[in-house]
């Protein structure tokens, strides 16, 4: 396991290295260029110099091998600074971004928070909705409650979150008045009153978000149940006397969930990346919607990084989902 | 044996039905038979005779829907296992009966280590604590033959072989020290010497432990071997039921008959090719009002066709306790 676990390690490096090749030449063939939202009134001798002054006009292997240099040496040592007070990475030039000149990692630092609070909520809250469904519905197969179930995850699965979200906004924010229509970003919870402001202004997005995730899961988890529920050692453990609640939440479920955790561990990149529409309808000033700004901005450096950032989170969730899929099944321990 | 013992078992006009889409699939019909403490009962039968949903009917472990006891009762020292309630049944499974299945390799949960599955039943029916338990566990290991017991309680599954799994089926099914111990098809799925082993470690424990044993199999030479009374099924019925060595001297119903005659000869010379039963076992979609077997039967008359027979004592004993036979027909009268 921990020699799979350590080769698998080892094996992600190259698997990244070419990401990273391919994310900085998409991005850089893409049209457009950093100076495009310059007006044109400046001239071109000064919007050259402002190109120049980027670093735009360098080969784009040079670039490529500084924004790797960039990445993996200096920023580190950046954080390392930051933790410590040390002074490593002085002088060293980290990863700017076009738009706002500043360093992109802080930039990422300040809107991670937003996602992982409203978005992964809404993730937990999926799963935590979808497992006892999913369960409930394959044990009561073609039940009335399955059947809502069913109906359940039809809605989720088929109306994309941009049109929930917005029947939410009005049913919920503008005609019951119950929760803001608009996330506000500047809200720090400090005390109870803050606490209940921060709960109430994330229920829409994670309600509209966890909804869509749910539907998925629930669908896995059900059919996996249904699955185990036939199989030979189900009978065997009701033949040894076992309870129902043993047989189906222990017998039946563990073997279940070894799809369902691959599943649940692969989707948590999305988390990061994939909520992007969500968080531009709320107004949650989040990672999808820096990565927007940037994409609109011609932010290269910003684009290259997020995107970058998210090919790790998938790599790294990818090599998790192996590891819990031999912790959970015996038979599948990669020796 | 202990002859005319009160028996442990008793079950008594038997009746599941399977509701399906296209109708009521009769299969047990009016089953009968009963089981004294520690005697080893044969059920022979080929696939779709009702055989093993008689047994899981017993102890409600069939799936409701779609089956369905629909009559008779099924009595354990004094107490009908068909009225008392689930939660009751279920104190019964695994305590007072245990069960060994067909397939060894896919009767034990893959994901829990064999020591588990074992201490599982004797925590819940014994109330051991853990400690206990598996003490109790390595002795059921070390019972049905498994070397280095206590290292193996932490095994998986799939870590063993087929016998050697269904020696632990064995081993779950005996924990709690069942009267009786239901074997379905318990060999079929291994291979002829291992089928010999375990066959022998059933017979060594039943020595040992003195449960009783309803033993499945469409093998008849298993059970020449291991049984003291035979039952035979077709179409959900019984069709004839006798002391083993009485119903293989003398076996009266056509089915029996032919199915001994299905058994390859392994000594002397080949005389002719091995005969078969033409026909296919019957689709049972309606109550039965006549005989099941007769399309299939050299011997049926009009009779049979208007009248399902009942069974009927051959040798003067009370009917189930000595050679029965459900048949209108008789060697004697064809003799005659």
């Amino acid at each position: 396991m921990l020699t799979y676990t350590l080769r698998r390690l080892l094996l992600a490096i190259p698997t990244l290295l070419l990401i990273s090749l391919v994310i900085f030449l998409l991005v850089d063939l893409a049209p457009g260029s950093p100076a495009s939202e310059i007006p044109l009134t400046v001239p071109p001798e000064v919007r050259q110099k402002i190109l120049e002054s980027l670093g735009v006009n360098q080969p784009i292997f040079v670039r490529y091998f500084l924004w790797l240099k960039q990445f993996f040496y200096v920023e580190p040592l950046n954080g390392i600074d930051a933790l410590f007070g040390s002074h490593l990475a002085e002088g060293m030039q980290r990863i700017i971004s076009y738009q706002t000149r500043s360093p992109v990692f802080p930039l990422i630092g300040e809107r991670l928070p937003q996602t992982l609070t409203v978005i992964g909520t809404a993730y937990v809250v999926g799963v935590l909705i979808a497992l006892p469904i999913g369960i409930y519905s394959a044990y009561r197969q073609y039940s009335l409650f399955d059947q809502f179930g069913t109906m359940f995850a039809m809605i989720g699965f088929s109306v994309p979150t941009f049109f929930t979200g917005t029947v939410f906004i009005i049913v919920f924010g503008v005609w019951l008045g119950w929760f803001p229509t608009k996330y506000d970003t500047t809200l720090s919870v400090t005390d109870w009153d803050s606490f209940v402001k921060q709960i109430r202004q994330m229920a829409m997005p994670v309600m509209v978000l966890g909804l869509a995730n749910a539907a998925a899961i629930s669908r896995y988890m059900r059919s996996s149940m249904l699955e185990n529920m036939k199989q030979d050692y189900v009978r065997t453990a009701r033949a040894k006397g076992m309870s129902e609640r043993t047989v189906v939440l222990k017998h039946v479920l563990r073997n279940s969930m070894i799809p369902v955790v691959t599943i649940i561990a692969l989707g948590i990149p999305s988390i990061f990346g994939g909520a992007i529409i969500t968080e531009n309808l709320f107004g949650v000033n989040g990672i999808g919607a820096a990565l927007i700004g940037a994409i609109r901005g011609n932010d290269l450096p910003m684009v290259q990084t997020l995107a970058f950032i998210f090919a790790i989170l998938i790599v790294t969730f990818n090599l998790i989902a192996d590891v819990l899929y031999g912790l959970l099944d015996p038979r599948i321990r990669y020796d | 044996m202990p002859d005319g013992a009160a028996p442990v078992l008793d079950v008594r006009g038997l009746k599941t039905v399977f509701r399906t889409r296209g109708g009521e699939i009769h299969a047990v019909n009016s089953v009968s038979f009963h089981l004294k403490r520690g005697e080893v009962l044969g059920v022979v039968g080929e696939s779709g005779s009702g055989k093993s949903v008689t047994m899981m009917s017993l102890i409600g472990l069939l799936p409701t829907p779609p089956a369905e006891v629909r009559a008779g009762t099924v009595m354990l020292d004094e107490r009908d296992l068909l009225k008392i309630s689930p939660e009751e049944l279920r104190q019964v499974r695994g305590a007072r009966i245990g069960f060994v299945f067909q397939d060894p390799m896919t009767s034990l949960n893959p994901v829990f280590t064999v020591g588990m599955q074992i201490m599982e039943p004797l925590r819940e029916h014994m109330g051991m604590d853990k400690k206990q338990a598996e003490t109790r566990a390595v002795e059921l290991l070390e019972l049905v033959g498994i070397p280095d017991a206590r290292k193996r309680l932490k095994s998986y599954p799939h870590q063993f072989s087929g016998g050697m799994r269904q020696r632990v089926m064995i081993a779950i099914a005996l924990a709690c020290n069942p009267d009786v111990l239901i074997a379905d098809e318990p060999t079929t799925a291994l291979d002829v010497t291992i089928q010999a082993q375990i066959l022998e470690l059933v017979k060594e424990l039943r020595k040992k432990l003195g449960m009783a044993i309803i033993w499945i199999t469409h093998d008849l030479g298993v059970i020449a071997n291991i049984a003291d009374r035979v039952m035979v099924m077709y179409g959900g019925q019984v069709a004839e039921h006798g002391p083993v060595k009485e119903l293989f001297a003398d076996p009266r119903h056509p089915y029996t008959r032919a199915l001994l005659k299905t058994i390859p000869s392994i000594s002397g010379q080949r005389e002719a090719r091995l005969q078969v039963i033409e026909g296919q076992p019957p689709i049972l979609n309606a109550a039965p009002t006549a005989c099941p077997f007769r399309a299939r039967c050299t011997h049926s008359h009009a009779r049979c066709a208007a009248e399902n027979p009942l069974r009927r004592a051959v040798d003067g004993t009370a009917l189930g306790q000595g050679h029965d036979v459900a048949c209108h027909w008789s060697p004697e009268a064809a003799d005659a």
